[in-house]
This record gives structure tokens, sequence and C-alpha cells, in this order.
């Protein structure tokens, strides 16, 4: 594994792809990356500069943050309010506005809201902290979500009982069915997230191209991986080769990691779920299956997530649809900034608003 | 959100084990990997390894950057 990064970073070889690419002079193609890290990516390096006009980049809901809802946000700050209760959450959440506050806010008017880096560390202050009610932000993706199982079925077999999890889990599939069916988008090809696809591996893909006619790649993270993986599937669409193909082998299997597909299966079920700005769309979400409902938080809190409509304005989904960008957004750069983000698509570094925020298009 | 970052596995303890990523030793689960060795290198996200990086597909695509690279492309 020598230079491993060096060697996926060397200049020579992007500086031949970007060639090969501005040479591209066919018809007008829109392509969707489908994963905030990527977006991320693509803006860091000015990638979208370095394609020639006719291939359009546009960002979908990669991001499981983005995508939560507004009335989830509520209930975790009316939650937060529990003298009883630790909020523990991955920093991304922090910001996020829901109807009437943010967890951060709350944080500074006194609730007990903690960053964690893993839901194993919340598991262990629930351990330390008998006499409190340890509430995990359970959002995420097929990356997330097993680790989220692991921790669900750890305090089980611990016999933890102060432990439960707020889910908003949502999972890829169903969303990009909805995307490459949509008869406005008319999405000509997908760039898959690597990380998802590390854990349900790439049959689903595969279905898209052959059944639903769109083509893919399903690409890692380097600036590298992205151009080449953009020319493949250039490349391929050119050649009317609609298939999957995947450039990121050295972690993705066909098969994904199927003990984490286990764990997470073991512990959620496939529920409807609200995606921020696409509305509810069927099977997207997880649940605590029955076995594990005892660590359902909104069971044990009675919670019952209202409708709330989205902030005045805010294009987030839209944008999450690749329908608009950012700069289309009245509120972008005026009302909204990552200091005082109006929409979720602006709260983490991984947003697309905030990618556009902070390195332009 | 779902980043995950190659990490080099120095131990194994049961269902953890010790990685080092950019020079800094860290404690994560290894529950969710069947087989993983030290020497390893894996993919690490939320505190958790999620897969094994395979070295021989990676050099595999490092080959075809460097055919791009003494070939140039079409
Ligand atoms: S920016 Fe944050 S909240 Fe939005 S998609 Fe990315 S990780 Fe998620
Ligand atoms: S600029 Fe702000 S309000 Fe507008 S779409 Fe982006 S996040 Fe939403």
């Amino acid at each position: 594994m020598r230079n491993y990064i060096d060697e996926f970073r060397d200049s020579e070889v992007i500086s031949k792809i970007v060639q090969s690419l501005q040479g591209y002079s066919g018809p007008r193609l829109k392509i969707m990356e489908v994963c905030g890290t990527h977006t991320m990516a693509i803006s860091r390096y000015g990638l979208r500069s370095l394609l020639p006009p006719q291939i359009e980049l546009i960002s979908g809901p990669g991001c499981p943050v983005c995508v939560t809802s507004t009335s989830y946000i509520d209930s975790a700050t009316e939650l937060a309010d529990n003298k009883n209760v630790i909020i523990t959450t991955f920093g991304d959440m922090m910001r996020i506005p829901g109807n009437n506050s943010t967890l951060i806010h709350k944080k500074a008017q006194g609730s007990n809201v903690q960053m964690v880096y893993s839901p194993l560390n919340a598991v262990e202050l629930a351990r330390e902290n008998p006499d409190k009610e340890v509430v995990f932000l359970s959002v995420g993706f097929e990356t997330t979500t097993p680790v989220i199982a692991l921790s669900v079925s750890k305090a089980k077999s611990e016999g933890i009982k102060n432990y439960s999890v707020l889910t908003a889990n949502k999972t890829m599939p169903e969303a990009i069915k909805t995307l490459a069916g949509d008869k406005e988008l008319l999405i000509d090809g997908f760039l898959y997230p690597g990380h998802v696809s590390a854990i349900i591996g790439t049959d689903f893909f595969n279905y898209v191209a052959y059944n639903m006619q769109k083509p893919g790649v399903v690409a890692g993270f380097e600036p590298l991986d992205i151009l080449y993986s953009i020319k493949v599937l250039i490349d391929n669409i050119t050649n009317g080769k609609i298939i999957l193909e995947n450039m990121y082998s050295r972690i993705v299997s066909k098969e994904g990691n199927v003990k984490a597909q286990q764990k997470m299966y073991e512990v959620f079920e496939p529920v409807d779920s609200v995606w921020r700005g696409m509305g509810m769309i069927p099977k997207s979400g997880l649940g605590l299956v029955k076995n594990y409902e005892m660590f359902d938080t909104a069971k044990k809190f009675d919670i019952k997530q209202k409708d709330t409509p989205e902030p005045k304005g805010c294009l987030c989904g839209e944008v999450l649809k690749g329908k608009k960008r950012p700069l289309d957004c009245k509120l972008f750069k005026k009302r909204c900034t990552p200091e005082n983000p109006v929409g979720s698509c602006m709260v983490s570094s991984e947003g697309t608003c905030a990618a556009y925020y902070k390195y332009g298009g | 959100m779902c980043l995950g970052l190659p990490a080099k596995v120095v131990s194994i303890d049961g269902n953890s084990g010790n990685v080092e990523m950019m020079g800094v030793t860290n404690k994560v689960s290894i529950e969710l990997l069947d087989d993983v060795q030290v020497g390893d290198y894996v993919l690490v996200h939320a505190g958790c390894a999620i897969q094994v990086l395979d070295e021989e597909e990676a050099l595999r695509t490092i080959d075809i950057f460097n055919e791009i690279k003494e070939l140039g492309i079409k």
C-alpha cells in the first residue's frame, strides 16, 4: 500500500484525464452525485470548472443530515428540555434549524446535549449515567446505520435500559429509484456513493442501470477517483453502454459487507420515511424491529412527529432533488450562511449550499 | 457524514482493534468485519471499521492510472 494517497492524487494523470474530458463533444449530459462527501470534494478541488460545459454535475440528496425533516429536529429540541435526558449526536446535527430552535441553542441554554464520535460512545455514556436516559439521534444512510444497530444490540446484550435511539435513518435505494424515474429531472447517469456501497454492494445499482436504463459508476473520494469515474461514465454513455461500473473496487464488492447488513436488519426494518425536500418515500427509512422496540425513543417518550413546513423562501427541497442550484435561492449568501443557516443544505460542510458557499460552484 | 477514513490495524483485542490514522492511534470496534488482521488497512466510520481495503484491487486501480500516464488516453 505504498504511497497510496499520493498515487490517487497524481497530477500528471489528472491532467491527462481532464484533457480527455475536455475533448467531449457529445450532447449535454446531466450527472448526479448522491453523496455529500462527493459534493464537497467536487467543490473543494474545483472539479466542475475542469469539465466541459456540456457536462453538468448536479448534487442530489447525499447527506443524511440534510434530508432530516424539520419535525425531527423539533422533536429532538423538545426532548432536550427534559432534565432527565442526555441527548447525544454527531456534530453535524447540532446546528440544523428546526422550527423553534437548534440543539446548539438548547445546549447554550443548559440542556445536556453532547457530541459523540460514535454511537458506541453513547452506550458508554448510558452505562456511566444510570439515572439518566441517554438518547442517540439516529440519522444516517447504510454507512452509519450498521454501527447504530451495533450500539442498540450492545445495549441489549449488556442489559443497559437507559439507552434509546430517535430514528430517522434512511436508505439510498428507494430515493435513487424516485430520482431515476423523475420525468422532469432527466438524469443521464449517477455517480454512486462509495461508502454506502461498501455496505450494500453493487447489485442495486446494477438494477438501476439495467431495469431503469440509467448508467452509473461507484466512485471513491480522491480527485482522481472522481474524475476518472466521470470519464468512464461518459465513455459508457457515449458508447451506448447502459451499465454499472465499479471504480472503487478496493473498498466496494458486489455483495458488500454482509455482516453489517445482517446486523442492520437484525435491529431495523424498512419503514416509510419523510425526506426533507423530497417528501414521503415509501420504505425508504429504517425503524426498530419489535425485538428492539424498548430502545425506541419515540415509544419511550410517546413522541409523534408532526408535519412542519420548510422555512419560507428556502429552496432546499429543489436543491436536494438537483432541480435548482444554491445560487437560484434568494436567501443564499444573504439570509442563509454557514454561521446562520436557514435550510439544512447550508449546515454541514458537505451540504450542497455550504459547499457552494465555501468554494463556489 | 458518510465519510470513512483508511487506517492501519496495529493490534486486535477481541471485538476491538487499535488502528493508526495519520500518526494517531485510535481504538475502534471491529465487530462488523469477519476476517480482519493486524497489518490490514480498514475503512473507519463512526468509531467502527466497516470494510477491509483490498490491496490487490487498490494496486490494480493504480496500475490503470499509471497506464494512462504512460500511454495517454483517447
Ligand atoms: S452536509 Fe452534513 S447534513 Fe448535509 S448531507 Fe452532508 S453530512 Fe449530511
Ligand atoms: S441557500 Fe439556504 S435556504 Fe436556500 S436552499 Fe440553500 S440552505 Fe436552503
